[in-house]
């Protein structure tokens, strides 16, 4: 064996390439619960590449076809219904883990110098991600996918001037059809994952740079040594330790995933919607267009912002805003901590201002506009208005300034003293 | 299992209905329906056999079940031979999907919009909004098809299992709030439309025998109860496999976390 290895690390570094990335790479010993979503995600985009793979096997990408193709999988093809299940439960599971595993970055500031590119970089595959999902929801070609495209597709043409022609250049067609259902098929099986896949190399490439951050903020890796073994003070070998340790996350993450899966797959209609068993038609426009979940929180952004100045771009680009200020957080914060742990009250409002925006806005992005009803004529500027809207745009605005105020509350926020060890 | 010959009355029915134009379907806005729930009976495969026979007959005429075959019917524990002799009304083979004669332009002539499939249409509506359904059917001088429905306003189907359940007429009662029209509605523990009417008031729509049919009502809520039962299935054939699967698997998964657990805390041992 040692032969073998020789013989090829004399001819390509497998060896260095597993030590470095993962073998000997020397992590923090104080990860908490917060730091299984990391390998979480990693382990969800295989499920998602292998059971594509499989799924593409027998889907039709064709307008005619799609829909039968699909319920083909689940009738004739055998165990078609599983790895459908696995692909569909898998794509809501992937943006559950990654909220979590941004989360994570946010409350112990993972984002901050050195690790501001594995920041962008996860950022970038947060978007890439989006685009995924976004292709993929097209293709069981159901009522949902259809209208759901179309709806999104003419965010770009709400853009003046280019709007109209980007629309049909998206589309490949002045409407939502099998021209557009082709080469959304191409970017979901080939084109994204592709750029996840490289970026997720990215990620994890100068994760192992800088090493891992840790719930304590502390700078693990200058610690002094430890004489015996050599190692950081509060540092262990990924191997064996993270390496049985997020095996222990996988398999209770199987669990959640699996009772979902086998028992409640559509997930009351939040992974997969009632209308979606509906074949696309394009003459017959549903009462309630949603977006599946994890768009929900733009969704919301986007209907709450007015038109103004005769065009509907003004929401577009709030909803933009709201995904690409992400990339500025390692410059937004000006703390002295990098952890929760030792922020002071400010910070700590205002992470749960953030929470509390987002999960309202989610919520909002699901539910009809009228869901609260009207503010009555007497009361004075609402009058008449959608109370839903106006609290969209309240949590939008408080959605905004957790980002935007970011320099001055962490400037002046009292923190607490970062200790050299980290806390078990 | 033997072919009704009732069908050739509800075909009857249709032909009166084929003179007629069926509105387009609303969603009623602003109502609130109060829906009876559907006897859940997953594993009865004797309820099961006799919703398939109900659907061949009475469903299949004007619907298709396009993404169903025939053969796939053996899961309710029928044989082919069973299935190609009780179940299969027309020449279709064992292995083909539950297709229609109805051709689509005179289908839309006859009942405005064309039936649609009815595979997948248990994931769309969920069982309870189809058994209010077919509990849901009232005579309706108005109405083209002499029908209406009080889950699905103006529906362009006419009630092909009338004779059986016989002829239900609407009861409006009007009430001065939405509370009492609610309280009124929950009273009744049956199928219960509430409306809102002008002035403020409420209108709490519900049905009541006119002509009573050739079953009781218990029994045609029981033949319903297996149609939804089948629907139910032929939606999601794979549903109990995938049941049974699910406890065999977490129990697995169980299993395996226990020792993957358990290989950690010693491996962690040494990490202080």
């Amino acid at each position: 064996m040692q032969k073998v290895m020789n013989w090829i690390d004399a001819r390509f570094p497998l060896t260095a390439l597993w030590e470095s990335q993962w073998g000997k790479y020397v992590a923090p010993k104080n990860f908490n619960f917060w730091y299984y979503f990391g390998s979480l995600a990693a382990f969800v985009l295989v499920l998602q590449i292998v059971t594509g793979i499989f799924l593409t096997m027998n889907y039709k990408p064709d307008a005619q076809k799609a829909f039968e193709s699909v319920e083909y999988i689940m009738r004739d093809v055998s165990w078609g219904w599983l790895i459908r299940y696995m692909h569909s439960t898998g794509a809501s599971m992937f943006f559950v883990v990654v909220y979590l595993h941004m989360y994570r970055g946010l409350i112990y500031g993972s984002y901050r110098n050195p690790r501001e590119l594995t920041w962008i970089f996860g950022c970038l595959i947060y978007l890439a991600l989006m685009a995924e999902a976004f292709f993929g929801y097209l293709l069981p070609w159901g009522q949902m996918s259809f209208w759901g495209a179309q709806v999104i597709v003419n965010l770009f043409a709400s853009i003046p001037v280019i709007g109209e022609d980007l629309a049909v250049w998206i589309r490949g067609d002045y409407t939502i059809s099998d021209i557009t259902l082709n080469r959304f098929f191409a970017f979901h099986v080939i084109a994204l994952p592709l750029v996840l896949i490289g970026l997720v190399a990215a990620h994890l490439m100068a994760l192992h740079e800088t090493g891992s951050n840790n719930p304590d903020g502390v700078d693990v890796k200058h610690q002094p040594k430890d004489p015996k073994t050599g190692l950081p003070l509060d540092g262990i070998y990924s191997h064996p330790y993270y390496t049985i340790k997020d095996l222990v996350g996988v398999i209770a993450f199987l669990i959640v995933f699996s009772v979902i899966m086998f028992f409640m797959p559509e997930m009351g209609g939040y992974f997969l919607e009632a209308n979606n068993f509906i074949p696309a038609d394009p003459l017959k426009t549903p009462e309630h267009i949603a977006p599946v979940w994890y768009f929900t929180p733009y969704y919301a952004m986007l209907r709450a912002i007015p038109s103004f100045l005769g065009t509907q771009v003004w929401g577009v680009i709030v909803m933009g805003l709201a995904v690409l200020i992400f990339f500025a957080m390692p410059w937004l914060d000006r703390g002295a901590v990098r952890s929760i742990r030792y922020r002071g009250t400010l910070y700590k409002t205002w992470i749960a201002i953030f929470v509390v925006s987002f999960l309202v806005l989610g919520y909002l992005g699901v539910v009809p506009v009228t869901v609260w009803g009207q503010f009555g004529d007497g009361v004075p500027l609402l009058g008449g208005a959608d109370r839903a809207t106006v609290v969209a745009r309240i949590f939008t605005a408080l959605y905004f300034a957790f980002f935007v105020l970011m320099p001055w509350y962490t400037k002046i926020d009292k923190t607490k003293p970062v200790p050299t060890r980290v806390t078990s | 299992m033997t072919t009704s010959k009732t069908s050739r009355a509800a075909m009857a029915l249709f032909a009166a209905a084929a003179l007629a134009l069926a509105a387009p379907a609303m969603a009623s806005g602003g109502a609130d329906l109060r829906m009876e729930r559907a006897p859940a009976s997953r594993l009865d495969d004797a309820s099961l056999q006799r919703g398939a026979r109900t659907f061949v007959n009475y469903c299949l005429n004007c619907h298709s079940a396009k993404y169903m075959r025939y053969n796939r019917l053996t899961d309710l524990g029928l044989t082919e031979d069973q299935i190609r002799d009780n179940l299969i009304l027309g020449d279709a083979k064992i292995g083909d999907v539950m297709t229609v004669a109805m051709r689509p332009a005179d289908a839309k002539a006859w009942f405005g919009v064309q039936p649609p499939d009815l595979t997948v249409i248990s994931r769309v509506r969920g069982a309870d909004w189809l058994y209010s359904y077919f509990l849901g059917f009232y005579r309706d001088e108005g109405a083209p098809t002499g029908w209406n429905n009080l889950v699905f306003p103006n529906v362009g189907m006419p009630h092909v299992l009338w004779a059986y359940s016989g002829q239900n007429k609407l009861v409006t009662t009007e009430f001065e709030n939405h509370e009492k029209a609610v309280g009124a509605a929950i009273a009744t523990k049956a199928l219960a439309l509430v409306e809102p009417a002008p002035g403020g008031k409420y209108l709490l729509r519900t049905l009541a025998v006119d002509q009573p049919g050739s079953m009781a009502p218990v029994q045609y809520r029981a033949m319903v109860a297996d149609l939804v039962n089948y629907l139910e299935y032929m939606g999601e054939p794979s549903r109990n496999k995938r049941i049974t699967l699910g406890i065999a698997v977490l129990m697995f998964l169980g299993v395996l976390f226990f020792f993957a657990y358990w290989l950690k805390r010693e491996y962690w041992k040494d990490v202080h």
